[in-house]
């Protein structure tokens, strides 16, 4: 049998998504977070949602996400989705709502509402992207930063008397009584990825069953701020990172 | 046990070269090409298609969704 | 009367000016207040919370962890063409610049009430009128204009409650009610709305097509943004913008004249100053001076034509502010040197006196 045989509308078993459109995403070759919009396409999909979802994309790399993902979406200022979330979620109930945020968006600037709307226990899902810098403004320290990591504004590595510890948000939100649902997980191989997968699904299922808040946590690379190739920085990812963020989940009830 | 055989369809004008499906290609299938795409990219192709098993591990890590997997069961 | 009878009348109380705000609020159909606590504006959202209306008519009310979140909430249900409001006082609204500029740049509606308190700084909770220039000269980034409501009573209180939410959906633009913490916490007869039902969500895809409440199918997702990269698309928004503070400029201009047909001086004076001045002509005039009262009722657009039609005819213009003197510029600007133009201000959370007003009006213009 050859390769067009094979080819033929009723053998497929993986295309992308619809919920997903054609847009090419403006993300660096490598980057994590064309996974992460891929699955949530791909849930939105499967659970037949698109007309009940609404998006919050915050400031950062991800501050396009809006052109991507064929749903209603709300822009938010830095670090404030979780408030955006809150008041969407509180005057429309029976909508799916999500925030989408990095590290710097979510754990530096937007660390009080990222706290308190997991403290009001809001039935929304939060999808963190952790990568360690600040990707779009050029690979400056992010509150996640490792310990001796090199970015543009910790040149010399990052020093904990001058910047203070890599900040494990995860750990904090987990412990909150409004959170039911914590937990961390990556997209660098086929594993972590269906793993990853059903997580965001339970927390978009979490969010319509009155249980509170769930979080996402998801380790991901920024190749070009990191200053590798996409296959070194999964690599350094799994060295470096899942030792101060692990895997698995924190929380689940 | 049975077995199959795949083949997947690159989106090469969508694909970035990052070379992840290649990487995460259990059968060696994929390699990027030595042709780029209007942007410059050598996309990802089927350097040795007969080696496909058509698992979608390739599909499943690509950042850019541009890998379509076709998969038959041929005994 | 049966409750439903009761829903659809005007309703007469006795209330303080933030209790108006909340009432209005409720009965005009608002779907969402969130706000923080301060001094001298809380009343707003203990009314709101003592009067439970997510019991009655669906409207959430949630006191928020900080002005920043307060506003960035109305960001949120304004982008569901939900009807939503926030208030504080003046260092709550300086925290609140952020969250306005995006409104205005993501083009959504909605309703901002500053109970203003004496600053810079923490300031004092006594009552000031100096976040004018914050006001209406944008206190935020950017190029942009909010139409600004100034109330000098419990009933404009209320009523400027519901015009504001009006307006902000006609503009697509956050509209302010600027008051001062005499107005906030005065009490006085006011006649409540009649009550309007909350927008379903029918009402709601009809009125704001551009609202984000699930993609419907066949038609194209909506975006809520302020987000635009490409110069040329971007100034295109700035011109749309500016053509609308012009519609605003042309339809919307808002004031009361008090024994201004005859006058020879005008003092112009919003707010808590303008019931002071009121005062201070009714004096001038028992002394035979004719003064008169010009009482800018939107700060934005300025009502400079008015202004503007009096210099043929007067003496001078004294305006008074509780502040060093802020909107005197646009009274200037508005009278283009044609007459002598004088301010008299108290700052710190002194209200000023009608006699000191009469006093100022002798000693800078009558002399």
């Amino acid at each position: 049998m050859n390769v067009t045989d094979i080819i033929n509308p009723s053998n497929l078993v993986y295309d992308k998504t619809s919920v997903m459109n054609d847009t090419p995403m403006h993300y660096c070759p490598g980057c994590s977070h064309g996974v992460v919009h891929k699955l949530i396409a791909e849930i939105i999909e499967e659970m037949d949602i698109q007309d009940k979802t609404i998006g919050i994309a915050p400031v950062g790399c991800a501050v396009f996400a809006y052109k991507y993902l064929d749903i209603d979406w709300q822009q938010a200022a830095h670090g404030r989705a979780p408030a955006l979330a809150t008041a969407i979620k509180r005057l429309l109930p029976d909508r799916y709502v999500f925030t989408y945020q990095g590290d710097g968006d979510l754990a530096a600037i937007g660390t009080a509402e990222t706290i308190h709307a997991c403290n009001r226990g809001e039935n929304i899902a939060i999808i963190f992207i952790n990568n360690g810098i600040y990707g779009m403004t050029g690979g400056q320290m992010a509150p996640t930063t490792l310990e001796g990591m090199k970015s543009s504004t910790s040149p010399h590595g990052r020093e904990i008397p001058l910047n203070g510890y890599p900040l494990n948000i995860t750990n904090l939100l987990a412990q909150m009584d409004g959170t039911c649902y914590v937990t961390r997980q990556a997209v660098h191989t086929v594993a972590s990825v269906r793993k990853c997968k059903k997580a965001i699904q339970k927390a978009f299922e979490n969010s319509m069953q009155n249980k509170g808040t769930s979080v996402v946590e998801i380790v991901s690379t920024c190749n070009s701020g990191w200053k590798m190739t996409p296959d070194e920085s999964n690599k350094w990812m799994v060295e470096n990172m899942f030792p101060e963020y692990p895997m698995g989940d924190l929380k689940n009830i | 046990m049975a077995k199959f055989k795949g083949a997947v369809v690159v989106n090469t004008e969508r694909c970035k070269g990052c070379d992840l499906c290649v990487v995460a290609c259990p059968s060696s299938v994929l390699a990027l090409s030595t042709e780029a795409n209007s942007k410059g990219f050598n996309f990802s192709h089927m350097e040795e298609p007969e080696n496909c098993i058509g698992c979608s591990a390739c599909a499943y890590v690509c950042p850019d969704a541009c890998i379509t997997v076709y998969k038959v069961k041929v005994e | 009367m049966s409750n439903s009878q009761k829903q659809h009348k005007e309703e007469v109380r006795l209330m303080k000016g933030n209790e108006a705000i909340a009432h209005a609020a409720i009965r005009c159909g608002c779907d969402g207040y969130f706000g923080y606590p301060i001094t001298p504006q809380s009343e707003i959202l203990e009314t709101l919370v003592e009067l439970e209306p997510w019991k009655t008519t669906g409207m959430v009310v949630l006191q928020a962890e900080s002005e920043t979140a307060s506003i960035n909430m109305v960001y949120g249900a304004a982008g569901c063409g939900k009807k939503a409001m926030t208030s504080s006082s003046s260092p709550g609204v300086s925290l609140m610049q952020e969250g306005i500029s995006y409104m205005v740049g993501a083009e959504l509606p909605g309703v901002i009430v500053n109970v203003m308190r004496g600053g810079p700084g923490l300031g004092t909770i006594q009552p000031s009128q100096a976040d004018y220039f914050q006001t209406v000269k944008g206190g935020g980034h950017g190029d942009y204009k909010m139409i600004t409501l100034a109330p000098a009573s419990v009933q404009e209180m209320a009523d400027f409650t519901v015009l504001a939410f009006d307006l902000a959906f006609k503009y697509r633009n956050p509209t302010m009610v600027l008051a001062d913490g005499i107005i906030g916490q005065m009490m006085e007869k006011v006649v409540l709305p009649p009550f309007q039902p909350r927008w379903t969500e029918e009402e709601i895809r009809k009125n704001t097509p551009w609202a984000t409440l699930g993609k419907q199918k066949n038609s194209k997702p909506n975006v809520i943004t302020s987000l635009e990269l490409r110069s040329e698309e971007m100034e295109k928004i700035n011109l749309r913008l500016q053509s609308r503070y012009r519609e605003m400029e042309k339809n919307e201009v808002r004031y009361e004249e008090i024994m201004c047909e005859d006058a020879e001086y005008i003092i112009v004076a919003f707010g808590t100053t303008a019931r002071v001045s009121q005062k201070a002509v009714e004096l001038a005039r028992a002394e035979g001076i004719k003064a008169g009262l010009l009482r800018p009722i939107t700060l934005f657009p300025y009502p400079s034509e008015i202004l503007m039609s009096y210099t043929s005819r007067i003496k001078g213009i004294l305006t008074v502010e509780m502040s060093a003197g802020q909107m005197v510029e646009d009274v200037k600007l508005s009278v283009c040197g044609k007459v002598p133009v004088e301010f008299y201000g108290r700052m710190g959370g002194i209200v000023p006196s009608p006699n000191e007003v009469l006093d100022a009006l002798k000693e800078k213009l009558i002399k």
